[in-house]
């Protein structure tokens, strides 16, 4: 469903129901979207290979993080099983310039991105708050106070504006956050001042325990045309939609047309993290029926008919996963906690003499344990 | 030196960083054509045009956020909540974003960011609009605090907390606003006392006043009055809240052993109680009497018509001093505490 132009004929109160674009069905088969379709035409063999690469090594990571959690080597761990395709999907689609402002769910983009294999785990493990250098990846520290990042997001792309540059910022957060104030003045100010950001609202149905109609009695992206910025509601299990819609947001955007909202319907298929019980709230049918729905296998059902995947190209994707999750594990197993007094390290930029007091003390008192 | 308003210090110390860094912009509400309603930005957007100094939507979570954005792309931006008592709503942006960002990526991050807040009350002004909220950002790690007492010192610390690569909120004591004074305005940053340190806004012997913003003109004049007694105050204008420079606090209280700490801010887990324990955890042995704290009573801000007895006037002032001073001193009432508990809670 496109929100261009009205948003009067959804159906009002059901917002999981609601049409959304695709151009692969859940089988795999292709189908033409007029929207979409302009916006792949050009995605060759290699990039289409690249994407589903990318979606398979996000899920393996994944479950080496829940894996890692459960053998007491993460304290935590948000699982991103059955959101790989607008997570790796959307990031496929940005360029080297532009700069991502993720939740702490996205695994994918950060893939994407070019994260290291610590990168993924070291905050996760308690050893740092982010582990990534911003600059390395053009990704800000994950957000967990939800939808803060919308903000940041949008003054990104205001500063990118006075440069005169054609990079975007792309704020990716759930459909929880979309009830937060911080993701609603960012659509204001992104709107009044026409800054080249893209929203990625990754409406997987659930925030923790509370369901999307809980946030929202009107399909969300419904929403953005109220703030004068329009916005697709898509397939978020498809991998081509999400490239397609990413391409057509970075393209208003490069354009000089301001802001772009994408709700990617999608489904979290683990807990809200490792520490949750999603079978106190929700029906194991609900979780089995978005299953037939799979991201992966669709993409995978789609490049094996069209003959891009055979069993040995599936076999190498499948030992690159396993690569990357032994890496991740090592990286987790092999860090080192820091030293104590560098806790007291870049609170601030500049000395500051009561912190700096704190620190001479502590690090004397520890050091009387050191006679 | 020129003769100017605190305001217009002020506005003279925007001036200069707009024109001194391209980085640099204004955002705020109606700090544009208006000139901000205190008219501290009067003229600024028309000189340096409105992709510099931006008139934002009502939103003071979004003005924050997004100044935090900007600071990402290598700005620096300079915000202004149009009053105290509206800052609350970007208090999540300020306490988890501004000031977690450089601690949580380990120094890789920078946020040069000026928080401009026109502070505290005495003006007659209606509810939300006379508020002190400064003991909030005292106690969150990673945010300077500052507060001018004068014009001189407005525009010195303005153009220092722009140049900081630390986030720093900048209170301006609105009731000041209009006073003047004389501004050196090309003074050199670099021969300017760093941004940190108190002053000792006037010498003394006998008691020490410790405060800031706007009380540091009711203290001096607490300070004049007592002279006429024979009195010796000496008078701290701490400048800067955080960090607080205990360095120049305790050395005037070991030399006086009497120490009153005022301000208009209520008195519970304020900044004078912070002030009131390091005094005594490093000069313990030099107080001659218990420290005295002069405060804004723990009330909401009260009706304008009641705000004369909210804000320390010069009269609380001394009558804390006749405290410290001890039994032997005038005081025109009882020393003996007032039985308030009654054992009740």
């Amino acid at each position: 469903m496109t929100y261009t132009q009205t948003h009067d004929s959804i159906a009002a109160g059901v917002p999981d129901k609601g049409e959304m674009l695709r151009v692969l069905e859940p089988d795999g088969s292709r189908v033409p979207d007029a929207t979409l379709d302009p916006w792949i035409t050009d995605l060759s063999p290699h990039e289409l290979r690249a994407l589903h690469r990318d979606m398979v090594l996000t899920r393996r990571l994944d479950a080496e993080g829940v894996a890692l959690q459960r053998q007491g080597q993460l304290a935590l761990w948000a699982p991103c099983r059955g959101q790989e395709a607008v997570q790796v999907g959307t990031a496929h689609a940005l360029a080297p310039g532009d700069f991502v402002f993720p939740s702490y769910r996205e695994h994918g983009v950060l893939l994407g991105r070019g994260a290291q294999p610590a990168d993924y785990v070291l905050a996760w493990r308690g050893e740092e708050h982010s582990a990534y250098d911003h600059r390395t990846i053009n990704a800000a520290p994950p957000q967990i106070i939800i939808g803060a990042q919308s903000l940041h997001a949008t003054g990104w792309a205001m500063g990118a504006q006075r440069d005169g540059s054609i990079d975007v910022a792309v704020a990716y957060y759930g459909d929880g956050a979309t009830s937060q104030g911080d993701v609603n003045e960012a659509m204001v100010f992104a709107s009044s001042f026409r800054a080249p950001v893209v929203f990625v609202c990754s409406n997987n149905q659930w925030a923790i325990s509370e369901p999307v109609t809980v946030q929202a009695k009107y399909p969300i992206a419904g929403r953005a045309p109220g703030f004068g910025i329009p916005s697709l509601r898509i397939d978020g299990n498809d991998a081509l939609a999400c490239v397609a819609a990413m391409r057509w947001a970075l393209d208003r955007a490069r354009r000089g047309e301001g802001p772009s909202f994408i709700e990617a319907v999608t489904y979290r298929m683990g807990p809200h993290t490792t520490s949750d019980d999603p079978t106190r709230y929700r029906d194991s049918a609900e979780v089995d029926a978005w299953a037939e729905r799979d991201p992966i296998a669709r993409l995978e059902a789609y490049l094996r008919a069209e003959g891009m995947l055979d069993d040995s190209g599936m076999a190498e994707v499948a030992r690159a996963a396993d690569g990357l999750a032994a890496e991740v594990r090592a990286a987790c197993i092999d860090a080192t906690t820091r030293a104590p007094e560098t806790m007291f390290d870049h609170v601030y930029a500049e000395p500051h003499g009561g912190l700096e007091r704190q620190r001479a003390e502590y690090v004397a008192y520890l050091a009387g344990f050191e006679k | 030196m020129t003769a100017l308003t605190l305001g217009a210090a002020i506005n003279a110390g925007l001036s200069k960083a707009l024109e001194s860094d391209e980085r640099v912009l204004l955002m705020g509400e109606d700090i544009g054509k208006l000139g901000g309603v205190f008219r501290v930005t009067d003229g600024l957007q028309q000189r340096f045009g409105a992709q510099r100094v931006v008139d934002t939507p009502l939103a003071e979570a979004g003005i924050v956020g997004t100044a935090v954005g900007l600071a990402l792309r290598g700005y620096r931006p300079v915000v202004e909540i149009q009053f105290d008592g509206f800052v609350y709503p970007a208090f999540d942006q300020i306490v988890c974003q501004v000031a977690k960002l450089s601690y949580r990526s380990n120094g890789r991050i920078r946020m040069p960011l000026v928080i401009r807040i026109p502070w505290a009350g005495g003006v007659g002004a209606a509810e939300h609009h006379s508020e002190s909220p400064e003991a909030y950002f005292v106690h969150t790690a990673g945010l300077r605090v500052v507060a001018a007492s004068n014009p001189q010192d407005a525009y010195v610390m303005l153009r220092q907390a722009v140049a900081s690569d630390d986030p720093v909120i900048f209170f301006e004591p609105k009731r000041l606003y209009h006073s003047k004074g004389e501004v050196d305005l090309d003074a050199d940053l670099a021969d300017a006392p760093p941004m940190h340190l108190a002053r000792v806004a006037r010498e003394g012997t006998d008691a020490t006043i410790v405060t800031y913003g706007a009380q540091v003109r009711t203290a001096l004049d607490a300070a004049l009055a007592a002279e006429d007694e024979g009195l010796s105050l000496e008078v701290i204008d701490l400048r800067s809240l955080s960090p607080i420079d205990m360095n120049t606090v305790a050395a005037s209280v070991r030399k006086t052993g009497r120490v009153v700490v005022t301000h208009e801010a209520a008195r519970q887990a304020g900044v004078g109680a912070e002030l009131v324990a390091s005094i005594t955890e490093q000069c313990f042995e030099y107080l001659e009497a218990p420290p005295q704290r002069v405060t804004g009573h723990d009330i909401p801000y009260p009706p304008s018509k009641l705000e004369k007895h909210h804000v320390p006037d010069l009269d609380r002032i001394l009558y804390a001093v006749d405290r410290v001073r001890g039994p032997g001193a005038h005081s025109p009432v009882s020393h003996e505490p007032a039985a308030v508990d009654g054992g009740v809670r």
